[in-house]
C-alpha cells in the first residue's frame, strides 16, 4: 500500500508553529505537559481520522524514539 | 421485600460409593452457572451425564449481576430464560459520568422487535437456583451435590476422577469430562496446564446494599465523581431492591479496612446522601484477565472461568461461559452417536478461543481504561476525560466498559464461505439474530423456533413441489435437518438480507453456517458435511 502520510513541509511558517508549540507548555510542570501533548495528540489524531495515516505516523514516532 | 433464601443442597450418595464403577458417557465438574447450563444441555440432546459440586448452596455473595441478551436466548433454548427475565431487572441504556457531568450515553438495544433486552441484572444466586431447579426436572441429569473433585487423570479410553465426600472416596469414570470448577480449576492444575494473563494493581470495593429508590435500571458510571475523587464508581439495580454499587479504591487501600461497615457506611452516604439502607454483602476485589492455552485437552473440555477470567467491566465472565457450552453440547453429542468424526470436536477449541480473546480485548481495554498502569496512560486517559466535556469524539474513546456481545465465529473452519451476495450482518459464523415470526398464524420469536438441532430458514411463500421434496430430503439427512418457512417480506427477512428462496443452514446453536440465494439440496447437504468436518 503507498504511504499516506505526508513528510513533505506542510505548515507554512514552521519556525513560528514551532515557537507556539514549546510556548504551550511554559510554567507547566511534568505532569500538565504530558496532559496538554495528550489531548493535543488526540485532538490532531480525530482530525485526521484515516486510520492508516495514523498507522504509520505512530510507526514513524516509535522509529525515531 | 423478599430477601433471597439460601437453598439448602442435600449431599446424597451414589453407585460408586455402593461399590459400582459404571463408565459414565459424560462428566461435568462444578455446578456454576457454566456447569449448570451444560448438563441441562446435555439433557436436552439426550445425553446422560453426571454433575459434580463441593458446595452445599449456591455462589454466596452477588458475583455477576449482568446477563447478557445472548446468554438469555440461550437460557430460553434451555427452557429457563422466562424466569430468569421475570425474576431480573432489565436494562438496555447506560450513563457515563464526570464528576457530576453525564458526558455519554448509550443504548445497547436501539431497534425494537427482540424478545429479549440488552440485558437483565439478577443476582448470580438466583441464576444458579433456577438453573438448578432445573436439572431437578429434567431426566437423565446425575446431580451430586457435596462431592469434591480431588483428583483427575486421563486415560486413552476415558478420564478417572478422584472424588471425596462426607461419607468416604470414590473413582468415577467418564468418556468425556467438562471442567467447570471454575478460575480456581483443580481439574486444570490435576492435567498440569498453566493459566496465563495479567493481573491489574487496583483494587475495587464492591457492595451490594438494599435500598428503596425510583431511579430507572440505567447503568450509571462515574469517573471522577465528587464522593469519589480521582477514582471511578458503578451503580446497577437488581432484582428485591438490591443495588450494587463498585467503588475503586486504588492498590494501596488496605482491603481489611475498606471492607469494614465503619467504611463502607459513610461511603455510601456520600454518595446516596443520609439514607435508609442495609449492607447485603460486600468485598474488595482485584481483576485479572487469562486464559489457557487450549481449551480442549483430549477427553477434557475446559469451560467458564476454568478456561479464562476476564475482570468484570464488560460483565463477560459468566456471559461467554454460557457461550462456551452453547458451543460444546451439541458437537459432543454428534461425536457420542457417531454422527460426526472427533475433529469436530477441535473446533471447539478454535471458536472459543476465538471468543474468550475477544472478551480478554475487551475487558483488558476498559480497565486500563478505568486504571491506568503507566504515567504515559494516565496522561492519555485524563486528557480523554478532560476533552470528552467539550468535543464529540472524545467521549467516544471513554471506556467505561464495552458490555458483553456474542462472538460471531466469522473465521471458523466450520463455516462454507458465501457464494452468493448477502448484504447486512448475517455472515456465516453469526448468532442468529431474533426477529418476530408468524407460524401457521401463530406470532411467535425466530430463536424460540430453532436450535439444538440443525434448521434450516427457507424464505418463500408458496412452497413448490420441487421445495417441498428437497425438505423432505433435509430431514432424513443424519443429522436430520428441520426446515422452517418464513415470509420473504417480513422483519426476518430485512435482517438476514433474505429475498423469495433465501435459505441459511442453522447450526444447533444458532449460529449460521451457510445461506444460498436459491435451495440446492447437494449444496445443505454439502455444508452440513464441511460444518461436522466429515468432509
Ligand atoms: C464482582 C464480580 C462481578 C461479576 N459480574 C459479572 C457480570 O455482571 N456478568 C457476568 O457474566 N459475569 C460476571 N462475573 C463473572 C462470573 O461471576 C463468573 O464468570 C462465573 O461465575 C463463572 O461461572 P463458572 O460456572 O465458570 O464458575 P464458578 O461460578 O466459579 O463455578 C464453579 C463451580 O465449581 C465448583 N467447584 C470448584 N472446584 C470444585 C471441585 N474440586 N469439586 C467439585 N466442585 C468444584 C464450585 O463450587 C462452583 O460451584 C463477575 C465476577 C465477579 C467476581
Amino acid at each position: 500500500m503507498a504511504s499516506k502520510l505526508r513528510t513533505d513541509l506542510q505548515i507554512a511558517d514552521p519556525d513560528s508553529f514551532y515557537e507556539d508549540l514549546i510556548a504551550l507548555h511554559k510554567d507547566l510542570t511534568d505532569e500538565q505537559s504530558a496532559l496538554v501533548n495528550a489531548k493535543l495528540i488526540l485532538l490532531l489524531a480525530n482530525h485526521i481520522g484515516d486510520r492508516q495515516i495514523l498507522d504509520e505516523a505512530l510507526a514513524a514516532a516509535k522509529k525515531a524514539a | 421485600m423478599t430477601a433471597f433464601k439460601y437453598p439448602n443442597l442435600p449431599f446424597a450418595r451414589c453407585p460408586e460409593l455402593e461399590g459400582a464403577s459404571p463408565t459414565h458417557p459424560v462428566a461435568i465438574v462444578g455446578a456454576g452457572p457454566v456447569g449448570l447450563a451444560a448438563a441441562i444441555d446435555c439433557s436436552l440432546h439426550g445425553i446422560p451425564v453426571v454433575l459434580l459440586d463441593h458446595k452445599d448452596t449456591v455462589s454466596d455473595g452477588s458475583r455477576a449481576i449482568c446477563w447478557a441478551k445472548r446468554t438469555l436466548e440461550i437460557c430460553d433454548r434451555l427452557g429457563v430464560g422466562q424466569r430468569l427475565v421475570d425474576k431480573g431487572v432489565t436494562w438496555n441504556r447506560g450513563n457515563v459520568y464526570l464528576g457530576d457531568r453525564q458526558i455519554y450515553q448509550f443504548d445497547l438495544l436501539p431497534e425494537p422487535d427482540h424478545k429479549r433486552p440488552a440485558f437483565i441484572n439478577l443476582q448470580q444466586f438466583y441464576f444458579e437456583h433456577y438453573l438448578a431447579q432445573h436439572v431437578q426436572s429434567l431426566p437423565g441429569i446425575d446431580l451430586r451435590w457435596q462431592h469434591k473433585v480431588i483428583h483427575a487423570q486421563q486415560g486413552p479410553e476415558s478420564v478417572t476422577l478422584t472424588v471425596d465426600t462426607q461419607d468416604g472416596q470414590y473413582t468415577l469414570e467418564t468418556e468425556w469430562l467438562i471442567a467447570a470448577d471454575g478460575v480456581r480449576s483443580t481439574i486444570r492444575d490435576a492435567l498440569g496446564q498453566d493459566f496465563q494473563g495479567r493481573v491489574f494493581q487496583d483494587r475495587f470495593l464492591i457492595v451490594d446494599i438494599a435500598i428503596q429508590r425510583d431511579d430507572p435500571a440505567i447503568r450509571r458510571f462515574w469517573f471522577d465523581p465528587p464522593f469519589n475523587a480521582g477514582q471511578s464508581a458503578l451503580m446497577h439495580k437488581q432484582a428485591d431492591n438490591v443495588w450494587r454499587t463498585d467503588f475503586q479504591i486504588g492498590w494501596d487501600a488496605d482491603p481489611e479496612l475498606e471492607g469494614k461497615p465503619e467504611t463502607i457506611i459513610p461511603r455510601i452516604k456520600k454518595m446516596l446522601g443520609d439514607v435508609e439502607f442495609e449492607i447485603v454483602w460486600s468485598s474488595v476485589y482485584t481483576f485479572t484477565c487469562r486464559r489457557m492455552e487450549k481449551f480442549r485437552h483430549g477427553r477434557v473440555f475446559f469451560v467458564g472461568d476454568a478456561a479464562h477470567v476476564v475482570s468484570p467491566f464488560g460483565a463477560r465472565g459468566g456471559n461467554g461461559g454460557v457461550q462456551d457450552t452453547d458451543n460444546l453440547i451439541w458437537k459432543l453429542a454428534l461425536v457420542r452417536t457417531g454422527q460426526a468424526p472427533r475433529s469436530l470436536l477441535e473446533s471447539y477449541n478454535s471458536e472459543r478461543r476465538h471468543g474468550a480473546d475477544e472478551n480478554i480485548l475487551n475487558s483488558t481495554r476498559s480497565t486500563d481504561f478505568i486504571t491506568p498502569k503507566t504515567p504515559v496512560s494516565r496522561a492519555f486517559r485524563d486528557a480523554v476525560l478532560d476533552l470528552a466535556r467539550d468535543h464529540e469524539f472524545a467521549r467516544r474513546f471513554v471506556n467505561a466498559g464495552r458490555l458483553s456481545t456474542p462472538a460471531a465465529y466469522e473465521n471458523s473452519p466450520l463455516n462454507t464461505p458465501d457464494t452468493d451476495n448477502f448484504a447486512g450482518t448475517m455472515n456465516p459464523g453469526t448468532p442468529c439474530t431474533d426477529a418476530p415470526i408468524t407460524i401457521d398464524g401463530r406470532k411467535t420469536w425466530l430463536l424460540d423456533q430453532i436450535g439444538t438441532d440443525f434448521t434450516l430458514l427457507y424464505f418463500g411463500e408458496d412452497i413448490s413441489p420441487a421445495t417441498r421434496a428437497t425438505f423432505d430430503a433435509l430431514s432424513v439427512l443424519q443429522p436430520s435437518v428441520r426446515p422452517l418457512v418464513l415470509a420473504p417480506d417480513g422483519i426476518a427477512a430485512a435482517r438476514y438480507d433474505a429475498r423469495p428462496a433465501t435459505a441459511y443452514l442453522i447450526r444447533p446453536d444458532q449460529h449460521v453456517t451457510a445461506r444460498w440465494r436459491h435451495l440446492r439440496l447437494e449444496a445443505v447437504s454439502a455444508a452440513l458435511d464441511h460444518c461436522l468436518t466429515r468432509t
